[in-house]
């Protein structure tokens, strides 16, 4: 493209400094434990690095017992992810659907959802700790904090399904109509492929929102931790570049899962081009 | 009957998420309120009316000292977040003018939010510790001869990862509010003679406080309840009413936890109050 180079004005350059900073600081201590954590058996907790090897990123998944149960918290993690995420993508996709139109009641739902957002997250975590103590429920990763995570992914996930749907041009699934198709066909075969890309968003937000959410499992995960409860257990008790070594894998694998929710958010968004 | 169908079929798509807030929202505040007012009697709670719980906090000087930590927190990192937010914002709403930049951009600033937030504190320590990069940097230029403690483990270093931490929320209401705003609105401004700052003050700043209203909303709400970077970052040295709730708990002092989660969220819920009645952010929505 052959345009006019505009001259910038002197804040560009400032802003532009100013950013490049900010991103440094948003990165530059994760890049530093990815490098701490690739550091060979006399390795330390900070710089220099004397050796470079794969010795503690190895001890993770060989010396279990000195590390603590960081496969079965994993494991652990991953299924409340996904668990969570299915139903936040269901749920949110209901409300979505139903908020097309207005229905008495609609902004006293509206008003419940947008204010888990405002409810210290202390609060969720205590309060369904209590509430399970009362009724004599034992807390459990897959009930009460499952209950506790979608109180944080459902409002994000009902927010990006209300902006989508708000934007929604309701000619295409009218035409489906008027072609003969029934209410669920049009669901299937104009809204999905539609919204599809809002979907994965959403899918996004309900994985690595639970994947990583501390506070509102912390006292409600029963007797077996999630991941970032072992995570932090380990901080007081691990002081070798294992801790480092167990920021790096998990950091990488909330990589490849942004990395396969773009492709599929890409792949998606392709196929609604003509 | 078709009729019939259609009329609750909002209501049908729309029981699961009320029945999610119901039950994990509404119904565990409510037991909070309640608990508030038991009584504690050494090992265990029981059901009771008493005011005991909340004179506790309130003549406690220990109590009040942790809600004006908790306070200096959220000041601070609410300061802290806008200044970074607004700049980083504007650079990208309007220096960046390709829509192919922005998002790539933007997505760099957002990556990081779905990643651990633990690990993103622990990755301050070979920065901030006391063999950290820090400390070697001022030995190094001489401002100091021995390491310094103050960095790791200290409140500076909590408002320090909760700025890391929480920036994003900041960024991302004030960008979408400058995203909004007309572009011919400051290509008017500039042809009646305003100058750069100008804009800023009398165009760009006005338009944007509801993108700075809802990022402080966040803002106050993540850091009122915090405790884990509390605990985390300042080695268990400073402590926020998150913390003291969670200590309470730690002694199954449920009545007590309970009625400082019940000040946490009236304060909270003030602060917003007062948030709203100065901007009215319903256009944002």
């Amino acid at each position: 493209m052959i345009a006019p180079m505009r001259k910038r004005p002197l804040s560009f350059y400032f802003l532009a400094v100013f950013f490049g900073l900010f991103v440094l600081f948003l990165y530059g201590p994760m890049f530093a434990i990815f490098i701490l954590s690739l550091q060979g058996p006399d390795g330390a907790l900070t710089f220099p690095v004397r050796s470079f090897g794969f010795h503690w990123i190895a001890s993770l998944f060989f010396q279990q017992q000195r590390i603590g149960d960081f496969g079965a918290a994993f494991q652990r993690s991953l299924l409340l992810g996904f668990i969570v995420m299915a139903v936040t993508v269901v749920v949110a996709l209901m409300a979505g659907l139903a908020f097309r139109q207005k229905f008495k009641g609609s902004s006293f739902i509206f008003y419940l959802t947008i204010s888990s957002l405002i409810v210290p997250s202390v609060l969720i975590s205590l309060g369904i700790g209590i509430a399970f103590n009362l009724i004599g429920v034992q807390t459990n990763w897959y009930s009460s904090a499952l209950g506790g995570h979608l109180t944080w992914t459902l409002p994000f996930a009902f927010l990006i399904m209300l902006g989508v749907f708000n934007r929604f041009n309701l000619s295409y699934e009218e035409a489906a109509r008027d072609l003969g198709a029934s209410e669920f066909q049009a669901f299937q075969h104009i809204i999905l492929p539609l919204i599809a890309p809002a979907l994965i968003g959403v899918a996004l937000f309900g994985f690595t929102l639970s994947y990583d959410e501390f506070t509102r499992t912390s006292l409600i995960s029963g007797a077996r931790n999630t991941l970032p409860l072992e995570i932090f257990g380990m901080t007081t008790n691990v002081t070798s570049p294992a801790l480092y070594a167990l920021g790096t894998v998990t950091t990488v694998f909330s990589f490849s899962i942004i990395a396969i929710a773009f492709l599929a958010y890409g792949f998606f968004a392709k196929r609604q081009q003509p | 009957m078709l009729k019939g169908w259609k009329s609750i079929e909002p209501y049908l798509l729309v029981t699961p998420q009320t029945l999610v807030f119901l039950l994990f929202l509404v119904f565990p505040i409510a037991t909070i309120f309640v608990v508030s007012f038991w009584e504690f009697t050494g090992y265990s709670m029981t059901p009771a009316f008493t005011l005991d719980n909340y004179i506790t906090i309130f003549r406690s000087p220990v109590s009040l000292a942790t809600y004006l930590n908790t306070f200096k927190f959220v000041g601070l990192v609410w300061f802290f977040t806008l200044i970074i937010a607004f700049p980083v914002s504007y650079f990208l709403a309007f220096h960046i003018t390709s829509l192919r930049w922005q998002i790539i951009l933007f997505l760099i600033c957002t990556i990081p939010f779905w990643t651990s937030n633990i690990i993103r504190m622990i990755s301050w320590i070979p920065f901030l510790g006391r063999e950290g990069l820090l400390n070697k940097l001022l030995i190094t230029l001489q401002i100091t001869q021995q390491p310094l403690d103050i960095f790791l483990f200290s409140n500076f270093a909590v408002v320090l990862a909760m700025v890391h931490l929480y920036t994003l929320f900041m960024i991302v209401p004030i960008f979408n509010s400058m995203m909004r705003i007309d572009r011919d609105l400051i290509a008017a401004a500039r042809d009646a003679g305003a100058s750069g700052f100008q804009v800023l003050k009398e165009v760009i700043v006005p338009l944007t406080i509801p993108g700075i209203a809802i990022g402080s909303i966040f803002i106050v709400t993540l850091v009122m309840g915090e405790f884990v970077t509390v605990r985390l970052m300042s080695g268990g040295q400073a402590a926020s009413v998150g913390s003291l709730i969670r200590n309470q708990i730690g002694s199954l002092q449920y009545p007590l936890a309970a009625a400082n989660a019940v000040v946490l969220l009236v304060i909270t819920l003030a602060i917003i109050m007062g948030i709203l009645r100065l901007v009215d952010i319903r256009k944002e929505l």
